[in-house]
């Protein structure tokens, strides 16, 4: 399967704000608001404008995450691009 | 119409407007004390009107409409006008309401600051709100509260308290029966008496209080309180408006705040001393 490449929603579209465990995000385009919870918050920040593969994406999350000890992560991810893509929070580049 | 009345309660004014004399005579009661200004536009429109002209007097049957309606809703009798009216006046404001992020759920206030109960029907926070406002605390309404979205303060809507079930005999025990509207017995919704809110409860009922304490209420089981995080408390209170898809951003931002800076508790409780007890000492350990 072709890595596909993602970025992130324009600058100012999303309105993000930490609730404890959940992350409420405000849509400015669509006026929806999605809850998410991590890690999708953190790749959200991650993708960047610039286009941003999951394999990518892996190795930006590695600062945060432990990733070393998972082996699948790669795969993980870029199914977690599809939902936010699905949610209209990130854009295929 | 023939038979007309306007009510102010909190920031909405009502014009009601009545095929029959009955459910406008019934409001005259209820809000006789409400303060009067006819000569302010109407904020909400509810019509109480007979389907066809002969039904106002062959089984009269009262059609709720006005500004926003619900199709396919059945009519009340018209021993029961006094629901249709307070009916049409929630679906006024639920539905049509957009200068405050509308909560479902009662709210009562203490030394300018607000506790806020969401509840689904049932849940005992229309009896709580009300017996809390016997005592010293002052009823900001029992069935909507008004969240500012710049400021985020709470603003009532003190409508006559719509009595179910048990809390009837509960509450007529302890007040005058003159603050009682006639029973509504059999109803869609159980046995409905409505209590007219004590006069301070009325004359306050334009002063914002600032959000201290939200509660999320369930009558029956073992007493037990269970702190809320902001994210559940957030989900629970987006389920509880009426208007906060419509607010857009500013319901977004409303919300974000009042979960962040008031304490929130689910509650259970057997009966309404336990839950009366338990709301006192949760507003005097936690309330911010």
């Amino acid at each position: 399967m072709t890595d596909r490449t993602y970025r992130a929603a324009p600058s100012g579209a999303l309105r993000i704000e930490p609730l404890g465990e959940l992350t409420a995000i405000f849509d400015r385009r669509s006026m929806q608001t999605h809850l998410v919870v991590s890690p999708m918050p953190e790749i959200l920040e991650a993708v960047g404008a610039a286009p941003c593969s999951a394999a990518l994406l892996v190795s930006r999350l590695a600062a945060t995450f432990d990733l070393a000890a998972a082996d699948d992560v790669q795969p993980v991810l870029a199914e977690r691009l599809g939902e936010l893509t699905a949610m209209g929070l990130v854009e295929r580049a | 119409m023939r038979h007309r009345i306007r009510i102010a309660v909190g920031p909405v004014q009502f014009r009601i407007g009545s095929d029959w004399a009955e459910p406008i005579a019934a409001l005259e009661r209820l809000y006789a004390r409400y303060p009067q200004d006819d000569a302010r536009p109407a904020d909400a429109t509810v019509r109480l009107f007979a389907a066809r002209p002969w039904r106002r007097w062959l089984r009269p049957s009262v059609h709720i409409g006005g500004d926003f309606i619900v199709p396919d809703a059945l009519p009340l009798p018209l021993s029961m006008g006094l629901l249709a009216a307070e009916m049409g006046m929630n679906l006024q404001v639920a539905l049509g309401w957009r200068r405050h992020m509308l909560l479902h759920a009662s709210a009562v206030a203490k030394d300018g600051r607000a506790m806020i109960m969401s509840g689904e029907s049932g849940s005992g926070k229309s009896t709580l709100a009300a017996l809390l406002g016997e005592g010293d605390w002052r009823l900001m309404g029992d069935e909507f509260t008004l969240i500012d979205p710049e400021g985020g303060d709470a603003f009532a809507f003190p409508r006559a308290v719509s009595l179910k079930n048990e809390a009837i005999a509960e509450v007529a025990a302890r007040v005058d029966p003159s603050r009682l509207g006639p029973l509504l017995a059999g109803t869609p919704k159980g046995d409905i008496r409505h209590l007219i809110p004590r006069p301070e409860a009325v004359a306050a009922m334009h002063e914002p209080a600032r959000p201290a304490l939200l509660l999320f209420p369930r009558f029956g089981g073992e007493t037990a309180i269970e702190p809320m995080g902001e994210g559940e408390a957030f989900v629970r209170l987006t389920e509880a408006s009426t208007n906060y898809v419509a607010l857009g951003e500013a319901g977004f931002a409303a919300l974000t705040r009042l979960v962040r800076e008031v304490p929130a508790f689910g509650i259970s409780y057997p009966d309404s001393a336990a839950g009366i007890a338990l709301v006192e000492q949760l507003w005097a350990e936690t309330a911010r």
